[in-house]
């Protein structure tokens, strides 16, 4: 074992003084399935920040399907091809752990984005963004509709649901930013297209005045603005929230929902990569409290867990909606 | 049964058209191998390196593990697709022994344990029922990791004990890995059993006419119980395996490893219809498959094209000989 570790470190390091001279640093970006429109979004992020880099060649790949198993066989090429860098969306937070604990023995850079892997198989993990950040963004989308303030009312997914309640808890904590803006009500549709619908139908009945229905799920989202539509509310009532822009287009498009945001898949393959090239040529070293530069996106900062959150949730509105829907 | 005389120099099938190509079958296998691992060498400069290749070996050694037993199963005419769904119940129990508590030697007993009573079960609605084998282990395919799921939900059991991570992720030594092991001691076990015991002729018979067996004094359904507990003894053994090398246990686990396994048999020279094929052809058709895999994904192509590319040159090898032996008529 010991010289398996020592012969694997010698060789490892024989080949990054190699390949510091003149080949291109290669960034393997791992998918959790290939053909997903989020992540070939991702790539273009990627390839957009190798471009700025210069000296970075990435390999796009992933499984055919969402299985660990095929992931780890993809790792496992990748590991013996000695790339510089991996980045990936996991499909299994703990099964990819021994693999990319191999890798990292290898001297690999491995950190994860999108879909974590636990601590201990990566040096860090890129969240597209924080709970703060979403609470905030959520209500702002509202207020921003709203310059003479106005009622707003939440519809979540299942009054349980982690998530959800995180980002309304915090969106609480800055409603004193958004003083006349006032939330009439908190209901729960349960992730259900049905109930979804009656409960943002219910909304509209108990508050005749209300402006604006924001639903941080997918689910409830393009529900209210199917409800809103249907009542002849469009214009009247906005709603907004997080969905994903391939649902929500039409209704962005009628107006029954003004902007929604997401996070941006282009812009998270941009930073994954970023932060995978400044750690594997040591210009930045992942440890809590540690700040890496992602280019244009500004800079991430760790926490204890050797998490980051890269930014707000990006806003999607009519400018925008034809460019994503077709993406995810 | 009351034989004295060693079983020999009979022929597996004596009435298929393909005898005389199936002769050649594994030589066909080994040029085949030696060609994708010569292409690998001169395509990629990373594919000869020791350790890349033990990396390797973990593309193929847990599925052709359970394609031993799966190619007896087959050679006597049944099939069993729900060896997936075994291995992510067998580990889901092992998950669950781990959790109580149990040390790595009672974790590796639970999941063998429990991969024979999925064998015992699939074999005794097969054996006993006389219900067909597909019908039976597509409906256990649901069955067994439906349970997987009710028991796990989206939740996972991580946290093994340090010590049972030898099965998957040690070494016996250098880059001999302890699967590799595993894998060449079950080919000499199945490779005995099949060609070389009394045993293994009578599940030739089986497949060839499994009535003309029955009146030659043989207890078919006896045979066809013991080969589905087989299935799912190695089921339980690559549940270890793989338990171990991913340290986790997701309901998901070992999500369509039937069909991997039923494609290694089949290029392994292992008639689907029962009564002919061999334990060295499974061996070679598994190496094929790790090396095809492991040298596609050195050349980071895509797993839609490699799976084209698994899916022709299994058809490639399994028409070429029947094409060859047509034109010659």
């Amino acid at each position: 074992m010991l010289r398996k570790i020592l012969t694997t470190a010698a060789m490892a390091s024989a080949l990054m003084a190699g390949a510091a001279q003149a080949e291109p640093m290669r960034i393997a970006l791992v998918a959790k399935a290939l053909g997903i429109g989020f992540f070939e979004a991702a790539n273009k992020g990627a390839e957009e920040a190798a471009a700025e880099l210069g000296d970075v060649e990435i390999i796009y790949t992933g499984p055919t399907d969402t299985t660990a198993e095929g992931q780890i066989e993809v790792l496992n090429s990748l590991i013996a091809q000695r790339v510089d860098a991996i980045a990936v969306s996991a499909n299994d937070t703990d099964a990819l752990v021994p693999t990319l604990k191999r890798a990292m023995e290898r001297g690999i850079t491995v950190i994860s984005w999108d879909s974590g892997v636990a601590p201990e198989g990566r040096e860090m993990h890129l969240n597209p963004s924080s709970a703060p950040l979403i609470g905030n963004t959520i209500i702002k989308l509202a207020a921003d509709h709203l310059p003479d303030g106005g009622q707003v009312a939440v519809l979540s997914a299942t009054s349980t649901s982690t998530n959800q309640n995180v980002w309304i808890e915090e969106m609480q904590k800055v409603m004193g930013d958004y003083p006349n803006i006032e939330v009439v009500a908190t209901v729960y549709g349960d992730d259900l297209a049905d109930k979804s619908y009656r409960e943002a139908q219910g909304l509209m009945q108990s508050h005749p005045d209300l402006d604006a229905i924001i639903a941080p799920t997918s689910v409830g989202i393009v529900a209210a603005a199917q409800a809103v539509t249907d009542a002849g509310k469009v214009g009247e009532v906005n709603v907004t929230g997080l969905g994903l822009p391939s649902e929500m287009a039409g209704h962005v498009k009628s107006g029954a929902s003004q902007s929604f945001a997401i996070w941006n898949p282009i812009d998270l393959g941009y930073s994954a990569t970023m932060i995978a090239y400044h750690l594997a040529k040591d210009e930045a070293t992942a440890e809590p409290g540690a700040t890496i530069s992602i280019g244009r996106m500004g800079e991430v900062t760790l926490d204890e867990n050797g998490e980051a959150a890269m930014a707000d949730p990006f806003t999607y509105d009519a400018s925008n909606i034809d460019e994503f829907s077709s993406i995810f | 049964m009351t034989t004295t005389t060693a079983p020999r120099q009979i022929p597996n099938r004596l009435t298929s058209p393909a005898a005389r190509a199936l002769k050649s079958w594994e030589s066909l296998l080994l040029v085949v191998a030696v060609a994708i691992f010569l292409m690998n060498a001169m395509a990629s400069p990373y594919f000869l390196d020791p350790w890349n290749l033990s990396d390797a070996s973990f593309n193929f050694t847990e599925e052709a593990m359970i394609a031993f037993a799966m190619a007896m199963l087959i050679v006597a005419g049944e099939i069993d697709l729900s060896v997936g769904a075994i291995i992510a119940l067998a580990s889901t129990a092992m998950g669950m022994a781990m959790s109580l508590g149990a040390g790595t030697p009672l974790i590796v007993l639970v999941g063998l344990g429990t991969g024979l009573l999925c064998g015992a079960f699939n074999g005794a609605l097969v054996a006993g029922l006389g219900l067909p084998s597909i019908v039976v282990t597509i409906g256990t395919m649901s069955l067994f990791r439906g349970i997987s799921y009710i028991v796990l939900g989206d939740a996972a059991f991580t946290g093994y004990p340090a010590s049972f991570a030898w099965f998957g992720q040690g070494y016996v030594f250098w880059v001999i890995t302890v699967e590799l092991v595993i894998f060449t001691i079950a080919a000499l076990v199945f490779g005995t059993l099949l060609h070389r015991t009394s045993f293994g002729r009578i599940v030739y018979a089986i497949g060839n006419n499994a009535t003309a067996a029955r009146f030659s004094g043989i207890r078919v359904d006896r045979i066809r119980f013991i080969l589905f507990l087989l299935t799912g003894l190695m089921s339980g053994v690559a549940a270890v395996c793989l338990t171990s090398r991913l340290g986790s246990t997701r309901p998901s686990i070992a999500t369509g490893f039937e069909l991997e396994v039923v494609t290694i048999v089949v290029l392994g020279g292992v008639s689907i219809l029962g009564g002919s094929g061999t334990i060295l052809g499974v061996v070679l058709a598994a190496i094929v498959m790790g090396l095809v895999t492991f040298g596609l994904g050195l050349l980071n192509v895509p797993g839609i094209v490699m799976s084209i590319v698994v899916g022709a040159l299994l058809i490639g090898v399994i028409a070429v000989p029947r094409l060859i032996f047509k034109l010659r008529t």
